[in-house]
């Protein structure tokens, strides 16, 4: 029989706020264990959460930004159940009414674009985080996660393929990014993906039975372990056997999905609404705020990119890929960069050297103006292309003013004819081999030639008048 | 004459300190002899801080001597329930799960005592985590009844009641989640308030029905009760649930008389169930009321009936949940033996909470959980709103609502103890304050031919406590007979 495979995501964020979501308690992962706690996420007896507004604000944000519809009235909820990493014994998240719900992501797979439907975003605390010593016997607990703010995003079951699901990551992911509400680094746990699959005869609008795999560390984890996931449903099913609804880990290292299933009984978590927390109202001021605060989403940016500034899909999407690179392009052009050549300059030179140094476009040191400059220096003929080339890893490194730089170093083009026809001359005269060539119809001869010059005057003459001027000089013999 | 000290109301204690009269010292040395000789008999004490009030003291009078205001409270000394989270001493909340437990920080109630100038003397009996209404559920130790030694003080604030009826601290401080402020003020003949839910921060009470839980003080007169609800009273950035409302100068309105204000008697609680005894006192501390320029009316209730059942659905709902951190994990009773962590939560919970604290746990875990929790918590919530429209509606055609705190005067030992449901019925008119939030007081009223005391309990509207304070001080000040000293006192 033929199958299709339906998936559902589900991914945890750990937003970026300066505290914890329900204490004064820095948020902060890269702290010694249990330095950032208090009694309040300790879960010492008589204390009281209070709702951090910034995780309010943030999370409105996630959910404006995926087409959400933002609750006027929700609630927060307590979720019971015993394990040492949750202090209170119950996790403080939103049960029946999520502050965000009802919204969609438009991801393009393989040239076509695909609407993913968002069930729900809810705002929740993280749990502490369990270490264990190798071989057991110790346990130890850091709560310095624990309260840590958490917006849970859940897709309908709308994700037909590995390659969908990996595609609406990636744009959650530059969403998020955009947004700036959180690191999204999965090997830190900041993001978290948890695919629900199941498979189904083709045709059949019933879901078949889901598993849901956990302890996925990348988006590429992510494609593997549904493609091995729907290949096990599919074999089972084809064998006869039947899909049995539990949680499954990936084991990145085999390859493989593994049975996380302790017990039949399923998790009576209790829910009820906690009643030392007073409902999260919304009113439309509040929502306007924060949409008036999103920045430019990245499907739109890159839109304005191809239509307004006739960038390439490819330059688009390269240049638009992160917030801040797309930033940079932006404030190249405001600077008066024409904006292909920005975006050329962006796509090729400048991320090329960014990624030999195992780096990014925020600690490029040459401003945005900077390469404005720069290209305008090389369009009113004052430096040729191969000397910005050669001056480049430097402004990256150090930052600079081209135009000061190029001066210091005399590294203005040589565009004086009389001197470059002297030049030319020599050159013909040491190369007569390229130059009979040119003569005897070979035009591509002439890049030879102009090489040589370009090498003499070590880069710095002007290579489209040196081209004219050996061009005439060959043709007027 | 330091020898009576001990007697004073916490308005005249502070009086007499601030006019140089007396000092916080010598005032804190006499209750702590007055302690050394009644505690014995009373056992309202779970621990007494000699030495720290003794210290804090002489700090509040250096602070006078130095031109300093140390505050409303200056020098008098204070004990609270101990359920109240300190950093001195333990709070124990009179379980053995939290035998050892030294709390990391001060409750807001606690650092706003210490503003106001008080001296804390101590914490106090309770039933264990609150749960209970005559604090034979304390896993530590009975407190007695100052009335009378064979008799319960009334919970769960039981300490906190017989400490003040025994004298063994100018006023204290309790909490009220389904009547354990009333309740033990009515059997042990003194004033005990549960504010308006929200009007006192409940940051570092140990929570048992987050939903109902309010503190409040248990004081000698009216006069204290504004002087102290003024101290503790305030919006809390700590908790959530805190009301932003300014708080008003009790200690001004309360002399403006009951002239022309309207009393609701709900006929639902003046039934055949009431004891005749208290109907008795009830009704000449009406007439008296009605005799300074109260004007008395009848008025409806109908959903009482439902309160108990309401309320012991959600607050075991909310125990459950507030309960469940007690895991033997981070701090608390952890049993020696436990091989897993199954083991360790289901071994030190079961040696850790006695009885009740148990019984309530799984009714509230069976309230909620899936399949049960649309018939149980979900339709109880809705009650509720029965109950808080049924006071909207009678607060309309009144101005506080007056009825008798409990059906009985104190019980006898064990009593009770066989019939929790009997236990719980003794709560009937208290709950459904906590219920609407609304705020409440009993006052003594006189004592029934059993020499207990008998209280009057006084509703008002919400954040009115104002109402219920002045018409107190109007019962006070009618000439009405007072109760004496209690002989233990």
């Amino acid at each position: 029989m033929e199958y299709e495979p339906v998936i559902g995501l589900e991914v945890h964020v750990e937003i970026n706020s300066r505290s914890k979501v329900f204490c004064a308690c820095l948020n902060n992962f890269h702290s010694p264990p249990n330095s950032n706690v208090c009694p309040v996420c300790l879960g010492m007896p008589g204390v009281l959460p209070v709702l951090n507004v910034a995780m309010v604000d943030a999370s409105m944000a996630v959910g404006l930004a995926l087409n959400c519809t933002i609750s006027r009235w929700s609630k927060m909820d307590r979720k019971h159940y015993f394990y040492p990493d949750l202090a209170k014994s119950y996790q403080i998240s939103q049960y029946d009414l999520p502050l965000c719900h009802d919204g969609y992501l438009d991801i393009e797979v393989d040239g076509a674009s695909k609407r993913v439907g968002i069930t729900r975003a809810h705002m929740e605390e993280d749990t502490a985080r369990n270490t264990h010593t190798i071989g057991g016997g110790i346990s130890g607990v850091d709560f310095n996660r624990c309260g840590v703010p958490l917006l849970e995003i859940v897709t309908e079951p709308d994700i037909f393929s590995a390659d969908e699901a990996f595609a609406y990551l990636t744009a959650l992911k530059q969403i998020l990014e955009y947004l700036n509400v959180s690191d999204c680094n999965m090997e830190e746990g900041s993001l978290r993906a948890e695919p629900n699959i199941s498979v189904r005869p083709k045709g059949s609008t019933t879901l078949g039975v889901k598993t849901e795999v956990k302890n996925v560390a990348s988006f590429s984890g992510v494609r593997k372990a549904i493609e091995f996931e729907i290949k096990r449903q599919v074999k089972a099913l084809d064998s006869g056997e039947a899909v049995v609804q539990e949680t499954r880990g990936w084991d990145a290292d085999r390859g493989i999905t593994v049975s996380q299933r302790v017990k039949e009984s399923a998790h009576d978590y209790r829910y009820f609404p906690d009643p030392d927390l007073m409902p999260v109202v919304v009113d439309d001021a509040w929502e306007e705020r924060i949409r008036q605060s999103l920045p430019e989403l990245p499907q739109a940016r890159k839109r304005r990119f191809r239509e307004d500034l006739d960038l390439s899909e490819y330059d688009a999407g390269v240049v638009g890929m992160t917030k801040d690179l797309a930033d940079y392009f932006d404030a190249a052009v405001v600077a008066g960069a024409p904006a292909k050549q920005a975006a050329n300059w962006i796509t090729g030179e400048i991320l090329a050297t960014l990624a030999e140094r195992k780096s990014d476009i925020t600690a490029c040191k040459m401003k945005p103006e900077a390469l404005a400059s720069m290209i305008g220096l090389i369009g009113d003929g004052t430096i040729s292309g191969t000397i910005a080339k050669e001056l480049l890893p430097d402004l990256i490194e150090s930052g600079g003013d081209p135009k000061a730089i190029v001066e210091e170093r005399g590294l203005v083009q040589i565009s004086d004819s009389a001197e470059l026809e002297e030049l030319a001359q020599a050159i013909i005269r040491d190369h007569p081999g390229p130059a009979q060539e040119f003569r005897d119809g070979n035009k591509k001869a002439i890049g030879f030639l102009v090489g040589q010059a370009m090498k003499a005057t070590k880069g710095k003459g002007n290579p489209k008048l040196i081209n004219q001027i050996l061009t005439d000089a060959l043709s007027q013999e | 004459m330091s020898a009576e000290l001990f007697r004073l109301s916490a308005h005249e204690t502070t009086a007499r300190i601030r006019s140089g009269d007396t000092n916080a010292r010598e005032v804190t040395e006499s209750y702590l002899a007055h302690i050394e000789s009644v505690e014995p008999k009373v056992d309202a004490y779970l621990d007494v801080w000699r030495e720290p009030a003794r210290a804090r003291a002489e700090a509040i009078d250096a602070a006078i001597a130095a031109g300093q205001n140390p505050g409303p409270l200056a020098g008098v000394p204070v004990a609270i329930k101990d359920n109240l989270c300190t950093r001195e001493g333990r709070t124990t909340c009179a379980s053995k799960m939290l035998e050892n437990f030294e709390s990391p920080y001060d409750a807001t109630v606690v650092e706003k005592l210490d503003a106001a100038g008080a001296v804390l003397l101590g914490k106090l009996n309770l039933d264990e985590f609150a749960m209970g209404s005559t604090n034979e559920n304390s896993a530590v130790k009975v407190t007695r009844n100052p009335w009378d030694s064979d008799r319960v003080p009334g919970g769960s604030s039981g300490g906190a009641a017989a400490c003040l009826a025994a004298n063994e601290a100018a006023f204290t401080l309790g909490s009220d989640t389904g009547g354990s402020i009333r309740l033990p003020a009515s059997f042990c003949g003194c004033l005990g308030m549960k504010p308006t839910y929200g009007r006192v921060s409940r940051y570092g009470l140990v929570a048992f029905a987050s939903s109902l839980d309010q503190i409040g003080p248990f004081t000698k007169d009216a006069e204290d009760l504004a002087l102290i609800l003024a101290a503790i009273a305030g919006k809390d950035p700590r908790d959530a649930t805190s009301a932003d409302l300014p708080v008003p100068d009790y200690s001004s309105t309360m002399r403006d008389g009951v002239s022309g204000s309207r009393i609701g008697l709900p006929k639902e609680y003046f039934t055949d169930a009431l004891d005749g005894e208290v109907g008795k006192q009830v009704d000449a501390a009406l007439q008296a009321l009605k005799g300074e320029g109260a004007e008395l009316v009848e008025i409806s209730l109908p959903h009482t009936e439902y309160a108990i059942a309401v309320y012991y659905i959600i607050c075991t709902a909310e125990a459950s949940s507030n309960l469940a951190r007690f895991d033997g994990v981070r701090y608390g009773y952890r049993h020696p033996d436990a091989a897993s962590v199954e083991d360790l939560y289901r071994l030190s919970k079961s040696e850790g909470f006695g009885l009740e604290v148990q019984r309530r746990i799984l009714l509230g875990t069976y309230v909620l959980s899936s399949g049960y929790y649309d018939a149980y918590y979900l339709k109880a919530q809705k009650a509720r709103g029965l109950l808080r429209r049924d006071f909207d509606e009678a607060f309309t055609r009144c101005d506080v609502i007056a009825t008798p705190t409990s059906p009985t005067t104190a019980y006898k030992f064990g009593e009770k103890m066989d019939d929790p449901l009997q236990m719980y019925l003794g709560d009937i008119f208290t709950t459904s304050a906590n219920l609407a939030g609304i705020p409440g007081l009993s006052m003594p009223c006189g004592l029934a031919s059993n020499g207990m005391p008998v209280g009057l309990q006084l509703l008002g509207k919400p954040f009115d406590e104002a109402a219920l304070i002045r018409t107190a001080y109007a019962y006070e000040k009618s000439g009405a007979p007072t109760l004496g000293p209690a002989p233990l006192g």
